[in-house]
C-alpha cells in the first residue's frame, strides 16, 4: 500500500518540479525566479522524505537538514541582492 | 497486529498524498497566478504544510529515534526560515518595482510607505 501512495507521491513531485521549472526559465521578473527555485528545493526535500518513508531508511535524512537551511540562505541573499539592485 | 499495521500504512499513504497534492498545487499555482505575489502565495503552502505531512508520515515508518529527532529538526528550520523568506522576497519584489496584476485592489505596503514618507 505504501509502495503504491509514494510511487504516485513521487510521479506527482516529478510533475510539481517540471511546473516549478518551467517557472523558473520562463521568469517574469527576478523575483519569480527565486520563489520557483524557492519551490523546487522544496519538492526536493519532499521527494527524499518520501523516500525515506517508502524504503524506512533514514540515511538521506542529513541531506535535508543541510538542503533546508541552505536553500533559506539562498533565499535572503539574492532577495538582498534584488532589493539593492532593483528589478 | 495484523489490523494495526494495516491501519498505520493508510495514515503514512494518505499523509504523503495530502503532502504530495499541496507542492502539486504550487506547480500548478506557479504556472497560472498572474504577478510574483499571488505565485508566492501558491508556491509557499507546500514549504510549510506540504513538507510538515510528509514529515510526519515519514517519522512513522522510520522506528530509529535519531532519525525522527532529524525531521524534527527539519520541521522547525522550516518553519523559522519558510516566512522569513518569503516576507523578504515579497518586499524586495515590491521594492524593486514588480508590478501587481491588474485586478489589484489594496496594495497596503505601498499606502505605508508613503504615509511615512509623507511625515
Amino acid at each position: 500500500m505504501i509502495e503504491t501512495a509514494s510511487t504516485i507521491a513521487l510521479a506527482g513531485l516529478t510533475l510539481s518540479a517540471v511546473l516549478c521549472g518551467a517557472r523558473l526559465v520562463r521568469g517574469g521578473s527576478f523575483a519569480d525566479r527565486i520563489v520557483a527555485l524557492d519551490a523546487l528545493l522544496v519538492v526536493l526535500v519532499s521527494g527524499i522524505a518520501v523516500q525515506a518513508a517508502r524504503t524506512g531508511d533514514g540515511t538521506y535524512l542529513d541531506v535535508l537538514v543541510v538542503a533546508a537551511l541552505l536553500g533559506f540562505l539562498g533565499t535572503v541573499t539574492v532577495a538582498r541582492f534584488i532589493e539593492r539592485r532593483g528589478a | 497486529m495484523m489490523i494495526a499495521a494495516s491501519v498505520g500504512d493508510t495514515i503514512v499513504s494518505f499523509l504523503l498524498l495530502a503532502g504530495v497534492s499541496l507542492s502539486l498545487l504550487a506547480g500548478i499555482g506557479l504556472q497560472r497566478f498572474p504577478d510574483v505575489f499571488a505565485r508566492m502565495h501558491a508556491a509557499t503552502k507546500p514549504a510549510t504544510l506540504g513538507l510538515v505531512l510528509i514529515l510526519v508520515a515519514a517519522a512513522l515508518r522510520l522506528s530509529d529515534g535519531g532519525d525522527v529527532v532529524k525531521l524534527l529538526v527539519i520541521a522547525a528550520a522550516q518553519f523559522i526560515t519558510a516566512p522569513l523568506g518569503a516576507h523578504m522576497v515579497g518586499r524586495a519584489a515590491h521594492r524593486a518595482g514588480d508590478q501587481m496584476a491588474p485586478d489589484t485592489t489594496v496594495d497596503e505596503l505601498a499606502r505605508d510607505s508613503e504615509q511615512r514618507s509623507g511625515h
